[in-house]
């Protein structure tokens, strides 16, 4: 396994004609978990998108676990061991619980067992037979997490999993990032709420107006809170 | 009247309905995953006709072999069309899917009009199914009734495949999001494909099974056409289970109305689809968009 499981470098996109991105540059480390932050509409969202490839008007350098990608379709890409979970959740309302948790094909060897999910999601198994679409928000975002961790998926997208919840649903997911951490599987989080970033996250790139703008450690968090609520316009 | 009678509209009903049964169950396949309103559908269901006939015309293959061979080729003429010219309309309105599948059809029947006339062809019943049995209330020729097994096995087979299937489950969630299905490493472009194909395929299957019955005719499809999609207004677009009920118990009410009042019985599909319309313009299995 190569060191770097993410490598973006001059990363441009567009939706139709609107130039979003404007030559993103970033790396993740094996078993890190890095956030992107920055107000709305910075481009944090199309960053993923850009990697996972579903924003398809792209330029730049995107290399997945030492693999470019950056001509790859999604499902290509997916199947480098990527596991994506989208900012509103993609739960499918026509499927059942178990049915969206079982839909994603397995990725890799040492995914974790319908079981495992279930211990770690214990809302779920009571949910099993319900409907996607009866979830309530804390439990469809538990869902779309618990699916990626069944295909073995060694490096995980977030986008924005608190956007939303309750605090007590937050410190659950806070739980679940934990654990995640503790399979040294990688993550790549969007994340609004920086309080809870700063928490789970072991570095933080900070996005303004399509490009990276500064890129903060866990230890420099307390000396550089100032900069830092004036880049979020907290 | 007599029992006869009744049950003799009764079974061609049924057997009418076995048609528009798997002619709109493709339809329902293709537009839910593809969004195309595939008016192509009347020309697959002759050509699955066609393809039976020429199998047995000029290489003496028999019915059981060509009723697989035939919706076969189906399928693959119908990919064929699916991957160069149907998937450039995906991301326009539906009513170019509409004009796009109309014209194909114009084309194809044409063509089958124009090589082989319009009188139609005699396709002959396989040996095991000639003949029939007397219930003692009905005469039942065997291959009518296999007919209506055989395509209720089908329909059933679909859905069961749809609704209850690993598979089935990456149709369905493709259709309500298929980039999101394409993310979790799904190649849905080739699920796409392969969804048109089998439901072109449910198309050329009931072409095999109508040739004997009906003779094989380029104005089959022309003709099953335009009440096959009232139908699929009735149950409601898209809806898999509905197409399969509908499709059936309206085949049975125009059987109906054929031996009570047979003036109506071209009208009476359309009559439903009025008062449907009216009043639950969703269709009856529809869900609202």
């Amino acid at each position: 396994m190569p060191d770097t499981v993410l490598e973006i470098a001059g990363l441009n996109g567009w939706y139709g004609e609107s130039h979003v991105l404007h030559g993103v540059d970033l790396t993740v480390g094996q078993g890190e978990v890095v956030t992107l932050i920055g107000r709305n509409g910075v481009g944090k969202t199309t960053t993923l998108r850009a990697v996972m490839g579903i924003l398809s008007k792209r330029s730049g350098t995107v290399k997945v676990m030492g693999a470019e990608t950056i001509r790859l379709p999604p499902e290509r890409v997916a199947r480098l061991g990527v596991g994506y979970v989208p900012e509103e959740r993609g739960i499918f309302a026509s499927l059942t619980v178990t049915e969206n948790l079982m839909l994603p094909p397995t990725l890799a060897p040492g995914g974790m067992s319908v079981d495992e999910i279930y211990r770690l999601f214990p809302n779920l198994k009571d949910r099993a037979r319900s409907q996607g679409s009866k979830l309530s928000g804390g439990e469809q975002q538990m869902l779309a997490i618990a699916r990626i961790l069944r295909t073995g998926a060694r490096f995980l997208l977030l986008d924005e999993p608190t956007e939303g919840l309750a605090p007590v649903i937050v410190e659950q997911i806070g739980q679940v990032l934990d654990t995640i951490k503790g399979k040294s599987l990688t993550v790549l989080l969007v994340e609004q709420n920086f309080r809870f970033a700063a928490k789970v996250a072991d570095r933080h790139y900070v996005m303004e107006s399509g490009k990276i703008v500064d890129m903060i450690g866990k230890a420099e968090i307390a000396g550089k809170m100032e900069r830092l609520e004036e880049y979020l316009g907290v | 009247m007599s029992a006869m009678a009744l049950f003799g509209q009764l079974l061609l009903g049924l057997i009418n309905g076995s048609f528009y049964a798997m002619l709109s169950l493709g339809l329902a396949i293709v537009f839910g995953l593809l969004g195309i309103v595939n008016a192509a559908q009347g020309a697959f269901y002759m050509l699955g006709a066609f393809f039976a006939w020429m199998l047995g015309q000029y290489l003496g293959i028999g019915y059981w072999p060509s009723l697989a061979l035939a919706p076969i080729g189906v399928a693959l003429f119908g990919m064929l069309l699916e991957r160069t010219i149907i998937r450039r309309v995906y991301n326009l309105d539906h009513l170019y899917g509409l004009l796009l599948t109309l014209g194909l059809f114009q084309i194809i029947q044409g063509l089958f009009v124009y090589w082989y006339g319009t009188s139609g062809q005699p396709y002959d019943y396989p040996d095991a199914l000639a003949g029939g049995h007397n219930l003692g209330f009905m005469f039942m020729p065997n291959y009518r009734a296999w007919v209506v097994v055989a395509s209720l096995i089908l329909c059933f087979g679909t859905w069961y495949a749809i609704e209850r299937t690993r598979l089935g489950s990456y149709l369905r969630a493709a259709t309500e999001n298929p980039t999101l299905v394409r993310a979790f490493g799904i190649n849905v472009p080739l699920l796409v494909t392969l969804a048109f194909g089998g439901g072109v395929a449910l198309a050329g299957i009931a072409g095999v099974l109508a040739a004997p019955i009906y003779q094989v005719n380029p104005l089959m499809g022309g003709n099953i056409l335009i009440t096959v999609f009232a139908v699929v207004v009735i149950g409601g677009f898209g809806s898999i289970l509905g197409s399969i009920v509908t499709g059936l118990v309206l085949g049975v009410l125009e059987g109906f109305s054929k031996v009570f009042y047979p003036e109506a019985s071209n009208m009476v599909i359309f009559a439903i689809m009025i008062v449907v319309l009216m009043l639950k313009p969703q269709g009856l299995f529809g869900r609202e968009r």
